[in-house]
């Protein structure tokens, strides 16, 4: 005779919980819940403005429907492509500089003191915002796509420089000793070993700064950068916010055309 | 790696003649478009700004050192309201950008028209920039705060939504098809298949985002969104150069800091 008693299965069952230590999870709650209390209660909110602005929300909302293009199209033209050129130009000097600066904030290509100036620069264009480059930027070189163009550039090389460092980081060393182990130079080295190997991911991230720095054309225009920003900024002081909602369309309109493009591009490259 | 032949002996070459011309025509085009570009920004700048910025550089730097430490008394408050714009607005995006990516998701939309409006809604979050949204949201519901935390809110709805849906899109179906043949129903399989398969990606995107929101925070103000940015709109116009160091400096650490933070936290869950 053997025993018959059966184990006791849990009858229920419980989902785990994401974090398992109930005091760490608690804990969370219960300083996300002090937070929002703090905030909210910081917050001036002047409701009664609010309630005066709906019904400019609603022509605004209205003016999508349709957005007119026809009044200021001439201005509308002009911006965008001063924005285009804005862009191309600044994606590609940006690009150009980040090159030198790429190669000397990677580990293992340069020697200490190089790779910690690189890194410096990487650091510091990486912190501001394209807006607060463009202010200085116009501050500097007066109002006009000059000043667009440099707030651009700058940030793309933040953005690239770094990017690239990392990509050269986990390159791998095999064929680059065996490159060098034929006699080559350093700019043969970089040309046969690490180019080819870093090649087709930077080209991707070429083309999407490209639609970042088109992106970011629209803002730096709010502080006097050039480009399309300034027409919008200009049609908001105005209130015509049927000619801003063209504007807003034309802008959608080419980031989707770009986007899809460069997802096409990505994929051929890969 | 095409081996040309000479009288003599074989010579290796990196590319095939054909290959090699079209390259260079490829070049020749690019390079082509690039100075045109150039010369269209070159003609709308006034060099004789330009030509003079290293003086003016050099001017500003002057007035900017030492940085006006006692005005930090009063930049508290504009970053304790820079932080809460970032957070408050990214709680804001995720909660909308929760549902969205669920519709924009290939494997758990209920139609495909849903799904195309929620892909629209997503690239129009996406290609305005918060600025944008801030100088709209400034004209309809006034000054302050709240317009900065929706104009981060409603520019932050499309990047969470999309590497959201791209990573439901990616989730192992075996474990829902587990989870379907206990007979649950719709709203079951995605509580118990899809969303703990998700929950560290997105949890993941929040931080990233919420990184990148405080660095776009710091310029609302510009607009007249609350934060920082308006210290440094009224410092920069009123020429407080001392004031405008220190306020760079602040958010060279809050960026810094929340970069930090935002790091950890990552690393902590993934």
């Amino acid at each position: 005779m053997s025993d018959t008693s059966v184990p006791v299965y849990p009858r229920t069952w419980k989902k785990p919980p994401l974090i398992s230590n109930p005091t760490l999870r608690w804990g969370l709650w219960l300083g996300a819940a002090i937070y929002l209390a703090l905030a909210l209660g910081t917050m001036e909110i002047n409701w009664g403005r609010v309630a005066e602005g709906l019904p400019r929300g609603q022509k605004f909302i209205a003016a999508f429907f349709p957005p007119d293009f026809v009044s200021r199209w001439d201005s509308i033209v002009d911006g965008i492509l001063e924005s285009i050129w804005m862009t191309v130009i600044a994606t590609v000097a940006g690009i150009a500089l980040s090159v030198p600066v790429g190669l000397g904030a990677a580990r293992n290509l340069a020697p200490t003191p190089v790779y910690l100036f690189c890194r410096a620069i990487v650091a510091v264009s990486r912190t501001f915002p394209e807006v607060i480059l463009a202010i200085f930027a116009v501050k500097l070189f007066g109002f006009g796509p000059f000043a667009g163009f440099l707030a651009l550039s700058i940030a793309t090389v933040g953005f690239y420089a770094k990017l690239l460092a990392e990509d050269i980081e986990d390159m791998d060393p095999g064929q680059a000793e065996a490159v060098k182990a034929t006699g080559a130079g350093w700019f043969q080295w970089i040309n046969y070993a690490v180019q080819p190997q870093v090649m087709p991911r930077m080209i991707g991230l070429a083309v999407y700064r490209l639609d970042i720095n088109f992106r970011e054309s629209a803002v730096v225009g709010i502080v006097g950068g050039g480009g399309i920003g300034a027409t919008l900024l200009t049609a908001f002081d105005r209130y015509e916010f049927d000619s801003a909602a063209a504007i807003l369309v034309i802008i959608i309109a080419i980031v989707m055309a770009m986007e899809y493009s460069s997802g096409y591009l990505r994929k051929w490259v890969q | 790696m095409p081996v040309l032949g000479t009288e003599k002996a074989p010579v290796w070459h990196r590319r095939t003649t054909r290959a090699q011309w079209a390259i260079w025509a490829g070049w020749l085009i690019a390079l082509m478009i690039v100075a045109w570009c150039w010369k269209l920004i070159s003609d709308k700048t006034i060099w004789f700004f330009v030509l003079d910025a290293g003086t003016q550089a050099a001017d500003m730097a002057s007035r900017m050192v030492p940085p006006k430490w006692s005005y930090m008394d009063v930049l508290w408050w504009p970053v304790w309201d820079t932080i809460n714009i970032a957070t408050l607005g990214t709680a804001l995006a995720i909660a909308m950008a929760f549902p969205i990516a669920f519709l924009a998701a290939r494997n758990t939309t209920p139609h495909p028209a849903v799904r195309a409006f929620a892909l629209l809604v997503i690239v129009s979050s996406r290609s305005i920039n918060s600025l944008i949204w801030a100088l709209m949201l400034v004209a309809i519901i006034g000054p302050g705060v709240f317009a900065g935390v929706l104009a981060i809110g409603l520019r932050s709805i499309g990047f969470c939504a999309k590497l959201l849906y791209e990573a439901i899109e990616e989730i192992d179906p075996t474990q829902v098809e587990a989870i379907e043949a206990t007979g649950a129903s719709g709203g079951q399989k995605l509580v118990y298949g899809v969303i703990p398969q998700i929950m560290p990606t997105f949890a993941g995107i929040s931080v990233f985002r919420w990184d990148i929101n405080i660095r776009e925070s710091t310029v609302l103000g510009l607009v007249g969104a609350g934060g920082i940015g308006l210290q440094l709109n009224a410092s920069i116009s009123a020429l407080a150069w001392t004031q405008v160091s220190l306020i760079l400096l602040v958010i060279l650490a809050t960026v810094i800091i929340s970069e930090w933070v935002s790091a950890r936290v990552r690393h902590a869950i993934i």
